[in-house]
């Protein structure tokens, strides 16, 4: 990056001294927890003052690194089928060689591990492989899933009386603390604080040219945080710190940050639906900013959440706050849901376009998305893009075939937007 | 082979052949009210459908009969294959009989196929199924209850029919019929294969898939009378389980091409769903509540289901071993995430138990089984010369 904002050294600070912490953590005799993203319960965990630890992130973090294909090689040697998940294999391929993690700090094994099955078959699997290899406390955590759209008493319920017969315990176990309600409130109240500064980063987004991308730059450096710091007073001031950049480029009219400086110029807006490339993350990146390519909104960004909508913790019903957050993850919605966020999306920031990234090994975002381009293009007449590459695997990142869709699909927009025809349809719509 | 055996197959061979379910619809004719509701694997409440007068049918896909064209517009070439002939059937009208869909938490992909389901079938009932993944008992079976209660009262609203704690306990003690009409059936093909080869065994149990249970226990017990009357040659083939965590099935021609290269299938997990517990329902207190319990507690083990003891590995290598067999044969539908990623588990527990397998991956429209025939021809082989104890 030739320019950073604050907020992205001070990102980058707060992960780099999670790392230390993590490795530090055996010495200081405190217990890890392995969980995952969607539906973590990192103010839950943080009550019993245990550590998280997040597969998907070390997986993606060294994926930026260039370090996940040969943990890819490594787990696909030992068995693990080319067809499945790379993050799965990634994470397994890392503990093959030692558990050492994207900064070169060795990774704790787990004291418990926290199957938050959300939203995503395979973390069941995942669990169960790590199960094998370490001998900790399991806890399992079941999500149902919003079939039909809504959240129910029933299914909110089922998670609080999960939470309190088994998630609770095993914490109570692993820490050697009682479960403190007023602490969790605390974690609770410093969460829907950050969240409202979140929220509002997000949201400036609907100004032009927007502040954010919202894409790149949201998993980048403006969600993340969140997974591993929500309800800490850093988060809180990171968060607020975020909102008063964003409010300052608001005010002097610049785009967002990119690797390559500040976007100059924003010529077209769109909405991302799927998880990012993260081997080629930044050559990803430059394809759409090249071509003055905004992200005002993405999918993927709400997976730890989806504030933007409404949701805040509430530390006055501690345990079901927590149980709706688990369920109204963006990985735990339907298919027509994710159809009316995206048209949503694209109304509400006022995007010209819209483009999946379809990840290979991916089942969980990937099936069934053809079939929501088609019905996002029916909702709000807007054409979409379809790509296609992998999250960690970089065979299947091929960059020279997403520019040309990218820039042919971009064409076409402009094309549109200037009244005329299209000079020809993008290639990979289908 | 007897006239009356050389009959009952050819009849399975055409009700597997007949994706439009005429047999359903004649079974729905033959009483006003009734009804047929489709159930994607791997998990069919049928003791609930059946109580409220609908019959349950197991949709497993197109198969190899099936040409898909538009199934294939809804999935990138990296998704399995079952949603698309599955969606093919629907749109080109096969699922006419029946009066909607159900579709289990089993996989990602069968979760998103039930939101696709409104577009493509709107107005037609549908209900997704989460059945519990929690070993937590008051919570799972709080839980479970609810939602077959739930499904039990819209389909009793569908047919018409009183719901009723008699029905349900009717219903249960009319599946256990087949069930143990089944354990009999695993029992006989393991003792003598040669007498009840595998494509026989697949296509009597996938009628299981759509008949009343009274109907499908004397199926098979006609089928059992017969075939281990027939006195077939027993050959020198290697006595193998078949393990896939199958939901997309594999066509019946490489089931042939296995048997042909050399192998006895004394076992499989075929057709998850159909032998959905291992012990019967407890008939007593309230019937949805036992009904929930049982899935708990005597539910079947499958690579869609959280493994709470860790034994999937350890059972798979014990079966393997009461069964006398040589050896296991992993196919698994390519991209299939529950089998391929409970593969490395399930070949660990081989290996320390010295239990030799091989793998390979199909699509239910595999139309070419050499490949697989001389996979499985040199396992045969190298098992019959070193690893047979
Ligand atoms: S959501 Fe997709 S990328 Fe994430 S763990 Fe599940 S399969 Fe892997
Ligand atoms: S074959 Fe596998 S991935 Fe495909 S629907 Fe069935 S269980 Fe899911």
């Amino acid at each position: 990056m030739s320019r950073k904002e604050a907020s992205m050294e001070a990102q980058k600070a707060m992960l780099a001294d999670y790392f230390r912490r993590l490795a530090a953590a055996p010495g200081e005799r405190r217990p890890v927890v392995y969980t995952f993203v969607p539906g973590n319960l990192v103010e839950l965990l943080a009550a019993f003052d245990v550590l998280p630890v997040y597969p998907e992130i070390n997986a993606l973090q060294s994926a930026m690194r260039q370090r996940s294909s040969g943990f890819i090689r490594e787990a696909e040697r030992a068995g693990h089928s080319e067809d499945v998940c790379s993050y799965v294999k990634c994470d397994l391929g890392m503990m093959m060689k030692g558990n050492v993690g994207p900064t070169g700090e060795k990774i704790p094994p787990p004291d418990l591990l926290l199957l938050s099955f959300t939203g995503c078959f395979t973390f069941l699997k995942w669990f169960e492989l790590l199960r094998e290899q370490y001998n900790c406390e399991v806890a399992m955590l079941h999500v149902p899933y919003q079939g039909d759209g809504v959240i129910t008493q029933e299914m909110r319920d089922y998670v609080v009386r999960q939470l309190r017969n088994e998630v609770i315990p095993k914490l109570e176990k692993v820490s050697g603390r009682r479960f403190d309600e007023a602490k969790l409130q605390e974690h609770l109240s410093r969460s829907a604080r950050a969240e409202e500064d979140l929220v509002h980063t997000f949201h400036a987004a609907r100004r032009r040219p927007s502040p954010i991308d919202a894409y790149f730059g949201g998993v980048y450096y403006i969600a993340p945080i969140f997974t591993s710091f929500r309800g800490s007073e850093a988060a809180c001031g990171y968060y607020s710190a975020l909102r008063q950049e964003v409010d300052a480029r608001l005010a002097a009219g610049e785009g967002p940050v990119t690797p390559e400086g500040t976007l100059a110029k924003e010529r077209f807006r769109l909405v991302f639906e799927g998880p990012p490339n993260w081997t080629s993350f930044r050559d990803f990146w430059k394809i759409f900013y090249d071509e003055g390519a905004v992200a005002v909104a993405s999918t993927y960004t709400r997976v730890g959440g989806l504030y933007d909508r409404g949701f805040r913790h509430d530390p006055s019903k501690p345990l079901e706050t927590l149980a709706d957050y688990c369920l109204g993850c963006y990985t735990n919605l339907s298919l027509p849901s994710r159809v009316d966020l995206i048209a949503e999306d694209i109304k509400t920031y006022g995007a010209d376009g819209f483009v999946f990234h379809s990840v290979k090994s991916c089942n969980s975002f990937s099936a069934g998305q053809l079939h929501m381009l088609r019905e996002v293009e029916a909702k709000t007449g807007v054409p979409g893009a379809f790509i296609e590459s992998d999250l960690v695997d970089g065979r299947y990142y091929g960059h020279a075939n997403i520019k040309n869709r990218v820039e042919s699909y971009l064409q076409m927009l402009a094309a549109r937007r200037e009244g005329q025809e299209p000079p020809r349809a993008p290639e990979g719509s289908p | 082979m007897s006239d009356d055996l050389t009959d009952l197959v050819r009849d399975l061979e055409r009700r597997f052949a007949d994706l439009s379910l005429a047999h359903v619809t004649a079974w729905k004719a033959e009483a006003p009210g009734r009804k047929a509701l489709g159930c994607m694997p791997v998990f069919c409440p049928r003791e609930v459908l059946w109580a409220a007068g609908a019959l349950p049918v197991f949709i497993r896909g197109g198969g190899d009969q099936l040409e898909t064209i538009r199934g294939d517009a809804y999935y990138q070439s990296y998704i399995c294959h079952l949603p698309r002939s599955t969606l093919e059937l629907c749109l080109g009208g096969w699922l006419d009989a029946l009066d909607g869909m159900l579709f289990p938490n089993t996989c990602d992909v069968i979760r998103n196929l039930s939101g696709l389901w409104s577009s493509v079938a709107p107005g037609r009932f549908s209900r997704f199924l989460d059945p519990p993944q929690t070993y937590d008992a008051p919570a799972a079976v709080g839980w479970w209850r609810g939602e077959l209660s739930r499904l039990y009262l819209d389909v009793c609203a569908m047919t018409g029919t009183r719901p009723s704690d008699e029905a349900l306990w009717a219903s249960i003690s009319a599946w256990e019929e087949p069930r143990g009409a089944l354990a009999k059936l695993s029992r006989a093909r393991a003792a003598q294969p040669w007498n009840l080869p595998a494509d026989e065994v697949y296509l009597l149990r996938r009628a299981g898939d759509a008949m009343p249970p009274r109907e499908f226990t004397r199926l098979v017990d006609c089928y059992l009378a017969c075939a281990v009357a027939r006195k077939a040659r027993r050959e020198d083939r290697i006595r193998v389980v078949l393990v896939g965590a199958f939901c997309e099935q594999p066509p019946l021609g490489l089931l042939r091409a296995l048997e042909r290269a050399g192998c006895y299938l004394v076992d499989d997990d075929l057709l998850l769903g159909a032998e959905d517990l291992v012990e019967p329902v407890d008939a007593v207190g309230d019937p949805l509540d036992a009904l929930a319990r049982a899935y708990l507690v005597k539910g079947a083990g499958s690579s869609v289901r959280y493994d709470e003891q860790r034994a999937r590995g350890l059972e798979l290598a014990r079966r393997a071993r009461s069964l006398h067999a040589d050896g296991v044969v992993f196919a698994a539908p390519s991209f299939c995430d529950p089998a391929l990623l409970d593969q490395p588990r399930l070949t660990r527990a081989l290996d320390e138990a010295g239990v030799p397998y091989t793998a390979f991956k199909y699509s239910e429209d595999t139309g070419q089984f050499q490949s697989f025939r001389e996979q499985a021809g040199t396992f045969s082989d190298s098992v019959k010369l070193w690893g047979r104890a």
